[in-house]
């Protein structure tokens, strides 16, 4: 094999790993959100979350369906959602936590939307047409869903005594799992160089700011930046992983070769 | 069908005769197909009937979410999930519509609640049985939303404006959730053998509730003579049974299905199915609150509801503080 295509199947590895890491965050943030149709606490809530997480799925198809095109191993968006284990599994572990309370799955939602937000807006001048054309797509469905979670982060953060208790105690917990959306490794190194996608690291200061913003209207606290968790995006999830797939995947490995 | 055996309170329908002019003038109104608007006068009767049969309407659509929603976690491909999910949103939309419809009629959306977290409120037996496999969510689908359309089409037509103009949205997007039901199970068997066991097995246990869900006879209910001679029930229960039936045995044979009925018989002279009788006793025990999931589905809207006091309780709160707020700075400006 000659040096330049050692090159281009490293960028194209590179290429693959990150569509696999926004199918997968989109696609385990929708299942969580998912979990709630019919139990919400508020008619409009259920039908808002149902959006949310159809939104998702279908950013899904389009993360994954490309991710399996850039693999050329003829694996299809469905293929790469229903039959890799959670090792192969690309997403942050923010999105795996459990869905807790109704604060707590808004509060996770905020957190991430509001870098959804950021990413899907740089990547709307990605170097790779088919990249910014779904973050072009994307960007509309999640420009909403960012105005929905910071506005309610607002109101409850700002509502009664409990309700501003739940939050901030929500906003603790999670807070150690926001800053791996910001960590970058070698795969997130290539496709930077390659203008496919921002430097994870260059979205902090904004999110930091949108965030710190939010959180004053809201009255919470931000919490000090300790130890961060992290491990999702090279496949060192939380026990919770494994449960989700369980559901996800159930039909496709009971049924193998089943037409649905 | 979504409501079942809605109580009117007359022990009788009166005739134009014995109504007093202000009655009289608004049976004949309706008997002209015209359309009864919120603030127009109404007979108690007619507004207490509309109030249970669009409540107990909207909470099946509501309590309906929880079967399905059952499946979608687990659903088999990203685009059946996306499809189920698209299909659950719009059952709590048809809930928002209906409760919105029977709000015009003086109750509020928290009493209906209230009336269906009490038990005193009922929804559709149907929602009280449970989804066991994926191909229950097709059978669903295509026997349950296929009987609710039976129902709610000639209800488009109904003589309340508020809920003719609610059915009319709901019912476009009813047919296309029976069509992926149908979907669904075409797939399925045409897949494994497995996968067509699965569908004969939904078939098994969802075709005798859905009969069901039309009601017993009530060719002899004064309650449904009421209702009709008001114009918000349109066909008898077993009108709508047989026509239901006529049409889906066809849609089992081409899926090369057996209808779990020894009775059913093609009546040439009728021109429709013989079929056999529901077992009415199971009616009445899922109906009294002992279906497979009457507590389940129950607890998991109480709950919802509960846990979800503080969420709701913050927000009124919020919408207070900043109303008040925005007070002290109009007064601080003057």
């Amino acid at each position: 094999m000659g040096a330049a295509q050692q090159t281009s199947t490293a960028e194209n590895a590179a290429l693959f790993e990150f569509l696999l890491r926004m199918g997968d965050n989109a696609l385990i943030l929708g299942h969580r959100v998912s979990e709630w149709c019919g139990h919400a606490p508020a008619l409009e809530e259920d039908i808002a979350l149902s959006n949310t997480a159809l939104d998702l799925i279908g950013q899904t198809q389009l993360w994954l369906g490309l991710a399996g095109e850039v693999e050329g191993r003829g694996r299809s968006a469905d293929d790469l959602a229903y039959l890799r284990d959670g090792l192969d599994f690309r997403n942050v572990l923010l999105v795996e936590r459990p869905n807790g309370d109704f604060g707590k799955t808004l509060m996770r939602q905020f957190l991430f939307d509001a870098w959804h937000y950021l990413l899907l807006k740089a990547l709307k001048n990605s170097s790779d047409r088919r990249v910014a054309e779904i973050a072009e797509k994307a960007l509309k469905e999640v420009s909403y869903h960012l105005d929905r979670s910071r506005d309610l982060v607002i109101r409850l953060g700002d509502g009664t005594a409990e309700s501003h208790r739940r939050m901030q105690a929500a906003l603790d917990e999670l807070w150690p799992y926001t800053g791996e959306l910001f960590m970058g490794d070698a795969p997130d190194a290539s496709v930077a160089a390659d203008g496919v996608a921002p430097e994870p690291a260059s979205l902090k200061k904004p999110w930091d700011e949108l965030v710190a913003e939010t959180l004053e209207e809201a009255t919470l606290k931000t919490p000090a930046d300790g130890y961060m968790q992290k491990g999702g995006k090279r496949g060192v999830h939380t026990e919770h992983l494994g449960f989700i797939l369980s559901d996800l995947q159930f039909l496709q490995r009971a049924y193998p070769g089943g037409t649905w | 069908m979504y409501a079942q055996m809605v109580k009117t309170d007359g022990a009788r329908v009166r005739s134009l005769d014995e109504m007093d002019p202000v009655e009289r003038a608004f049976q004949e109104r309706i008997d002209a197909g015209q359309k009864i608007e919120p603030k127009e006068w109404m007979p108690e009767g007619y507004r207490k009937t509309l109030v249970r049969q669009i409540s107990q309407h909207a909470h099946s659509e509501i309590v309906g979410q929880l079967p399905e929603g059952n499946w979608i976690t687990r659903a088999p491909t990203l685009e059946r999930k996306a499809i189920l999910l698209a299909k659950v949103q719009d059952e709590a939309g048809h809930g928002l519509y209906l409760y919105c419809a029977a709000e015009t009629l003086g109750v509020s959306r928290d009493e209906m609640y209230e009336q269906l977290h009490s038990g005193k409120a009922k929804y559709s037996s149907i929602f009280n049985y449970p989804t066991l496999s994926w191909a229950d969510i097709g059978a669903v689908g295509w026997l349950v939303d296929g009987a609710a359309i039976m129902n709610q089409v000639p209800l488009q037509r109904c003589s309340y404006g508020p809920y003719a103009r609610a059915l009319v949205r709901i019912c476009k997007e009813e047919s296309f959730h029976q069509r992926q039901g149908f979907d669904i199970l075409m797939n399925m068997v045409k897949g494994t053998p497995a996968q067509k066991a699965l569908v004969q097995d939904a078939l098994n246990r969802w075709w005798w509730p859905s009969l069901m869900m039309f009601g017993p006879s009530d060719d002899a209910s004064v309650h449904s003579a009421q209702s009709m001679a008001w114009k918000i029930k349109q066909n008898s229960n077993d009108e709508l049974r047989q026509k239901f039936v006529d049409q889906t045995v066809p849609q089992a044979e081409y899926l090369g299905l057996t209808v779990p009925d020894p009775d059913l018989k093609w009546n040439e002279e009728k021109g429709g199915y013989d079929f056999g009788e529901p077992d009415w006793s199971e009616f009445f025990a899922v109906i009294a609150g002992n279906g497979p999931c009457n507590a389940e589905r129950l607890d998991a809207r109480k709950k919802a509801w509960n846990d979800g006091e503080w969420f709701r309780d913050g927000l009124v709160a919020h919408a207070e503080k900043a109303r008040s707020r925005r007070q002290a700075s109009r007064i601080a400006a003057e």
